[in-house]
């Protein structure tokens, strides 16, 4: 960038350093960066620390014994085999930097024009790669040897721009997901031309998968550079372990030390750049899990949770889930995240239950602990949960699952990827009545018609036969809650149910679930962050806070009554509905046409 | 009467459809409405009923394909490239999405000086700016050198205000702008619009899903159902005592805080509903 007022140098400086110290960190990033450094010193310095020039043959030194005048000993022509091998790792290296670096330059370019602006370049591109991709690239090597002669430099080039589409292809997935994404729209409208956007954000996106291929393009580079002069294509007057594995070879049988050196200097070269690769991935993309120890810490709450307010008027009945002291944590590196302290609700049969809170209150975890089904890394680590006289905390996934779908249902937030866009609704709903509660085909389609139904779907028929892109969203929640109803289950839990739906479509699926809990008298746990909802269909709330449970009672006596802080500062929150006092010199008979179009 | 800073007179939006020989589809259909200088305009309506396509082709970034979007006095919906370049002064914009609209690997200094960059405004003018801005909205001014990974969403909000008003733009078009964040810091960032509306006098186009948002922040409200504008006017009575039969279905829907208000809205709504269902049978009947 060349504006004076840039300010974008620390910002890629600052990652890259703390990447380093990182690799520096890991094991295997470690040693092999350091085997690396080393190799590359040496290479640099190889014209220097070499005893010998390494094409200087002597005829007395042919094949002689290592540890003489030779470090470790002379080939077939009498040259110093340690000083071939010193100079060849500088032209192996230069080798594979120089495919790296043309690979990369045609490839991030291509790649950045062609997922920027699609089009011309895009078609070019895809055309490019699938003409590399099915063509031998040792072949047309060896036919642009025929033409150009045996320069090592021209080879490696040739095979770089081979290469290129794997950058090509890596920068154009990134570039094709950056584009779209509210930062680059942010850029445009804060008056960015597009050469800006693409080396301000476009750039610093694919920096991490070019950084991550980097390593294995230059070991492959290396890898089709010893192939190449091992079938003696290369260029003579070079020496490179590749010519030196060829000689190694042909006289196997004569020294059979020969071949050894130039393959261990590959191996340990090519080894340590794909080391350094997963080292790489393991840091840029954070899948390390080195830092987890293998045997769990010990966790303890360490704090008092304080008592919820209760405003009580629970008869004495037998409760239907009953939640008591919950505690839900995530290992976090040697220690714990607990996201639930304290977690208490009541639910009885037949009511609805509203589970209020904000983000990072642990509703949700809360209502996943009850399914069993916390996401990876989450345990409940004390409390009990029991349903109707059952305690879950403690069963086998096999003794869950016989409850989840027959007694304990679950309708989801997001009601599009919780079905599978492959196979129809009918299929999805008809496999777990044939699977689990034993019907024929027959019968669960006439029952998932029925349910279709009954769930206010308008073409049962035409919906059982469709699959979930051609549903809206509101009619995809419908046919979830269809499949959660199928099996009579004496507790419905709804996360968020109505949050990823247009408020009229809200107000019907709510209409549906107060409909369908009046006939099956189920009792329903409804998560919500929405104050309205729990008005609109809650018989009891309760209230979280970051992670612990504040306040409960029935919605009445809540809403009239909050006794909590946080309690009543989110009531606070809610926009009180208040309107703003016209503009001045804006009236009615100013606008442009008021009231009512058409 | 004051003139308008902005005004859509018939705005439709194309967008060509896919595949050969396929139907375009129409986003927007013939919307008609102005925002005068200091003015907040309400743009209410569910999904795909084409209110954020309205606010980008404002920008600039949808396809016109009839009508005209007039900003203080110039035609501004074929701009040039340069042209739209330059309007970003003026026309700035709050996205939804705070996680997504502040790039991940720029720290926030960066992130708010980038508008300056383009006006080649020198560094320490830059610098001094953002503490300024970063003030305004309330943000420690060491946020500068840090992360937008280190802030929660209300935060990374602010930080989206800050970036919008780093130009002392005349319009901010605010799309969905609170929908993504929590009830109490979704009531934060409503006030700080309010607050800065009050001392730069900057106009909001406001486009959300929520009327009760809506009426909170705006001094006239439009409705849009399927990219039509149903119902425009005056935001107290448009969201209390709508005209159009959607905006009265869309109020209705909507439900209260309150467990005594939302049975009687939702008894409203449910007698409403049967009224339409005999209307359409009694015009079927016809």
């Amino acid at each position: 960038m060349s504006t004076p007022t840039t300010t974008a140098t620390p910002a890629t400086g600052i990652p890259r350093r703390g990447l380093l110290r990182r690799l520096l960190g890991h094991p295997l990033g470690g040693v092999s960066m350091i085997v690396l450094a080393v190799i590359v010193v040496v290479g640099v310095i190889a014209p220097w620390i070499a005893p010998h020039d390494p094409t200087e043959t002597s005829l007395s030194m042919i094949f002689a014994e290592p540890g003489g005048e030779y470090l470790l000993g002379g080939d077939s022509a009498g040259r110093d085999i340690w000083s071939r091998l010193l100079i060849a790792t500088a032209f192996s290296l230069a080798g594979g930097l120089l495919v790296m670096a043309v690979a990369s330059l045609v490839g991030v370019t291509a790649g950045l024009v062609a997922g920027y602006y699609g089009g011309f370049v895009d078609a070019v591109g895809a055309w490019f790669t699938a003409l590399t991709m099915s063509l031998p690239s040792i072949i047309v090597l060896i036919a642009a040897r025929a033409v150009i002669g045996p320069s090592m430099w021209w080879t490696m080039a040739i095979f770089g721009l081979f290469i290129s589409p794997v950058y090509y292809r890596v920068v154009y997935t990134s570039v094709r997901g950056v584009r779209n994404e509210l930062y680059v729209d942010a850029a445009r409208t804060s008056g960015l031309g597009d050469g800006r956007i693409i080396g301000r954000h476009v750039l610093l996106a694919v920096r991490a998968p070019v950084i991550l291929l980097m390593s294995g393009v230059i070991a492959a580079g290396i890898g089709m550079q010893a192939g190449f002069d091992f079938l003696g294509l290369g260029d003579p007057t070079i020496p490179t372990w590749g010519q030196m594995l060829n000689e190694g070879f042909y006289n196997i049988t004569r020294s059979s030390t020969l071949v050894m050196w130039p393959a261990l200097a590959l191996g340990i070269t090519t080894v340590a750049l794909t080391l350094l690769g997963t080292a790489l991935r393991d840091e840029l993309e954070g899948t390390s899990e080195r830092r987890r120890s293998r045997k769990a810490p010990a966790w303890s709450l360490d704090e008092e949770v304080p008592a919820v307010v209760d405003h009580g008027g629970e008869d004495g009945a037998q409760p239907l889930l009953e939640v008591r002291d919950l505690a839900v944590a995530y290992q976090a590196g040697d220690g714990y995240s607990t996201v639930v302290k304290g977690g208490r609700l009541t639910v009885r049969r037949g009511e609805t239950h509203g589970l209020i809170g904000e983000s990072g209150s642990g509703k949700t975890q809360t209502a996943f602990s009850v399914l069993g089904l916390l996401p990876k890394g989450g345990k409940v680590m004390a409390g009990s949960i029991v349903f109707d006289g059952q305690e879950l905390t403690g069963l086998t996934d096999a003794q869950m699952n016989r409850l989840r779908g027959t007694r304990i249902a679950y309708v989801p937030q997001e009601p599009m990827s919780n079905l599978d866009p492959s196979f129809t609704v009918g299929h999805q709903l008809t496999e777990p009545l044939v699977k689990a509660a034993g019907l024929s085909r027959t019968e669960a389609k006439e029952r998932a018609l029925a349910l279709l139904d009954r769930v206010g779907i308008p073409d049962p028929q035409r919906a059982f036969g469709s699959y979930p892109h051609q549903l809206s969203g509101g009619m995809a929640q419908r046919v979830l809650i269809a499949g959660a109803v199928a099996s009579h289950p004496d507790l419905l839990i709804a996360d968020e149910p109505t949050t990823a739906l247009d408020v009229t479509v809200q107000a019907e699926v709510l209409d549906l679930l107060r409909d369908l809990q009046d006939e099956l008298g189920m009792a329903i746990l409804i998560v919500t962050h929405n104050f309205g909802v729990v008005a609109d269909i809650c018989d009891r709330v309760s209230v979280m806070q970051q992670g612990v449970m504040v306040e409960t009672g029935a919605t009445g006596d809540v809403f009239d009554d909050p006794r909590h802080p946080y309690t009543r500062a989110l009531f606070e929150a809610i926009p009180k509905g208040a309107p703003r006092v016209p503009l001045a010199g804006v009236t009615s008979a100013g606008m442009l046409g008021t009231g009512t179009l058409k | 009467m004051t003139d308008s800073l902005l005004t859509v007179d018939g705005l439709e939006v194309e967008y060509p459809g896919r595949g050969f020989r396929a139907q375009p589809f129409r986003a927007v259909k013939g919307v008609s409405f102005d925002i005068k200088p200091g003015e907040t305009v309400g743009l209410v309506g569910e999904s795909g009923s084409g209110k954020t396509t309205i606010g980008r082709a404002i920008l600039g970034l949808a396809p016109v394909s009839a009508g005209t979007v007039t900003f203080k006095g110039e035609g501004i919906s074929h701009p040039t490239k340069q042209r739209r370049r330059e309007l970003t002064r003026d026309i700035q914009v709050v996205y939804q999405d705070p996680y997504s609209s502040l790039n991940p690997s720029l720290t926030i200094g960066d992130s708010l000086t980038e508008p300056m960059i383009v006006r080649k405004t020198p560094k320490r003018e830059a610098q001094a700016r953002v503490r300024e801005l970063l003030d305004m909205v309330r943000l420690p001014s060491d946020a500068a050198d840090r992360m937008p990974r280190e802030f929660s969403g209300g935060q990374r909000q602010r930080v989206a205000i800050a970036r919008a008003l780093a130009l002392d733009p005349t319009l901010i078009i605010c799309d969905e702008p609170v929908s993504a964040l929590d009830l109490s810091t979704q009531a934060r960032v409503l006030e700080l619009f309010l607050e800065i509306q009050e001392r730069t006098g900057v106009a909001y186009l406001f486009i959300s899903h929520d009327l009760a948002v809506v009426r909170e922040m705006s001094h006239r409200v439009a409705v849009l159902l399927h990219g039509e504008l149903v119902e425009w006017g005056d935001g107290d009575t448009v969201t209390s005592q709508p005209e159009h039969p959607y905006t009265q279905r869309l109020l209705l829907a909507s439900p209260v805080p309150d467990p005594i208000a939302q049975e009687q809205r939702r008894a409203d709504r449910l007698r409403l509903k049967q009224l339409h269902a005999d209307q359409s049978l009694q015009a079927g009947a016809a």
